[in-house]
């Protein structure tokens, strides 16, 4: 079972990696973007640090995620704040008031927090977006946590020969074949510190 | 990178804090990020509220004041701002007779200004959207996020504050606004890349010699590169490719307003021989420019180069058009 802590420890780990990649996540929006990614998240991360180190440490763990997401929607800006702030929020109402959650719970509720970003975005799988490394993350959650991270990974590096058909990439047509999605990228940034805290806590 | 900056974190902030020295009609709040005209309640006038990412001014907090904006939402360097601004803003000039959101057609202006609008009008107030679309650089915009927002919203602004310093209604504002769009058509060429303070380099690489074609407002880069091309040319170019869609939605010879709009690194002197041509291929097409504009207002930080927006005016947009105007970017009449 999973207990707020264990969701403290997954936004603090997503905040460090952010900061870790900032810079290759504004590199790879350069090509294909607006050259800010790294530096959006990196404040909006920064702003859910900031707000769950102030936040009572006995909230449950949907509310740990539900004032992460509104956090993002807050200081992010652009597309991914809305669109982060969505999958945060909305996994962390699926996930109720309960103290402790099983990671099936957490399996189910992440599929609905990534469909609630599917219908705010109006994307779909190989469009080139953030969708592209959370569909085959949480579907990989069924075997392990690793599983999604790298499943995630791979779907992020998988975006490189996609064109993209949402955000603003997709004005550039043919022109966006070639180039890393950066929020696929950074979604797989998010497994990827979900996996490594929970191996840190003894899961798979 | 040789900046004018404090620092890339700093930037906007540093930005509003100037505004508000030089503008003490203008209510700044430098934290948090909103730009109000200091009368904005005071008429008992719809509100006029728009916003986006920072790095396109004047657009929008310079289009703030009389007959323009009530309030203006500046987001980060090229990021849309965030639901709390706009939520903000709303209630800073909402008298009673509801607020349009003018929103630029991009993915995160879109969603934030989404969210501002729901919790609005949780708050009981009347909230109405029009999304500015009037790039025809993008095709296939099925397989899009749609045509970018760009010079038109200047038009949209203009138009609808106007309407809104009369008195009308907020149906009747936004109807406009929505019209102004619809009318509107733009194409955008850029000479060199644009540096956002995040990233100190520019956003894609742009050889001597060479232009790109279709560009938006982002640094972002055109649809096609082609070898550098003669003021005449580029204005042949993105004169018909204006043409060709408004010619879709309207009379082919009806007069137009004109914006020849600078990307922000284009000297005047260049913007206005290229009015010249754009005047010049508008007469052989038998279309007559009713009013124009030439300037930067809708710009990409340092980027050279240049767009050119039409909208198909009737008497009624040009008469909103011509009333007065008092913002720092835009005035005449008053």
């Amino acid at each position: 079972m999973r207990d707020a802590e264990f969701f403290r420890r997954w936004m603090a780990a997503a905040a460090t990696a952010v900061e870790r990649e900032a810079d290759r996540l504004t590199e790879l929006d350069s090509p294909i973007g607006d050259a800010d990614h790294g530096s959006n998240l990196l404040r909006g991360f920064t702003a859910v640090r900031a707000a769950l180190e102030a936040e009572p440490t006995d909230a449950a763990p949907g509310a740990v995620l539900q004032l992460a997401g509104r956090t993002l929607i807050s200081t992010v800006g652009g597309a991914s704040g809305p669109l982060y702030g969505t999958l945060l929020r909305r996994t962390g109402k699926a996930l109720g008031e309960s103290p402790e959650v099983s990671d099936e719970e957490l399996r189910a509720a992440l599929s609905e927090g990534v469909g609630a970003v599917a219908q705010l975005g109006g994307a779909a799988p190989g469009d080139k977006t953030m969708l592209d490394a959370l569909l085959p993350g949480v579907a990989a959650l069924a075997t392990s946590y690793r599983a999604a991270g790298v499943a995630a990974e791979n779907g992020a590096l998988a975006t490189v020969p996609m064109r993209a058909r949402k955000g603003r990439a997709s004005y550039l047509g043919e022109r966006s074949v070639g180039h890393q999605d950066p929020g696929a990228t950074s979604s797989a940034l998010l497994l990827g510190a979900l996996a490594d805290v929970a191996e840190q806590a003894g899961a798979r | 990178m040789r900046m004018l900056i404090n620092s890339p974190q700093t930037v906007v902030a540093d930005a509003l804090r100037g505004m508000a020295a030089a503008h003490p009609e203008l209510d700044v709040d430098v934290e948090r990020r909103v730009v109000v005209r200091r009368d904005a309640k005071a008429g008992g006038r719809v509100g006029v509220v728009s916003g986006g990412g920072s790095g396109h001014e004047p657009l929008h907090a310079g289009f703030v004041g009389h007959g323009m904006l009530s309030a203006a939402c500046p987001g980060e360097v090229f990021t849309s701002p965030v639901p709390d601004q706009m939520v903000r803003a709303a209630a800073a000039v909402d008298s009673g007779q509801g607020v349009l959101f003018v929103v630029k057609n991009y993915t995160g202006d879109v969603l934030n200004f989404e969210m501002a609008a729901e919790l609005a009008e949780e708050d009981g107030l009347r909230i109405e959207r029009v999304l500015v679309d009037d790039d025809v650089a993008v095709t296939d915009s099925l397989f899009t996020a749609g045509r970018r927002g760009t010079g038109a919203t200047l038009f949209v602004e203009k138009i609808a504050g106007a309407a809104a310093e009369e008195g009308a209604p907020l149906d009747r504002v936004a109807a406009l606004a929505r019209r102004v769009d619809a009318c509107s058509r733009s194409f955008g060429v850029a000479l060199s890349a644009c540096t956002t303070p995040a990233k100190g380099s520019p956003t894609f690489d742009l050889p001597d010699g060479e232009l790109e074609l279709g560009i938006g407002i982002h640094g972002e880069p055109g649809r096609e590169r082609r070898p550098m091309m003669s003021a005449r040319e580029i204005a042949e170019v993105a004169v018909g490719a204006v043409l060709e869609e408004l010619a879709q939605i309207g009379p082919a010879d009806g007069p137009v307003l004109a914006l020849v709009n600078g990307m922000g690194a284009t000297p005047l002197l260049e913007l206005y021989g290229f009015h010249a041509e754009v005047v010049r291929v508008l007469a052989d097409r038998g279309v007559p420019v009713a009013r124009a504009l030439v300037g930067n207002y809708v710009t990409s930080l340092d980027m050279a180069g240049c767009s050119v927006t039409l909208c198909r005016a009737d008497e009624e947009l040009l008469r909103l058009w011509d009333a007065p105007v008092r913002t720092a970017a835009l005035r005449w009449g008053l």
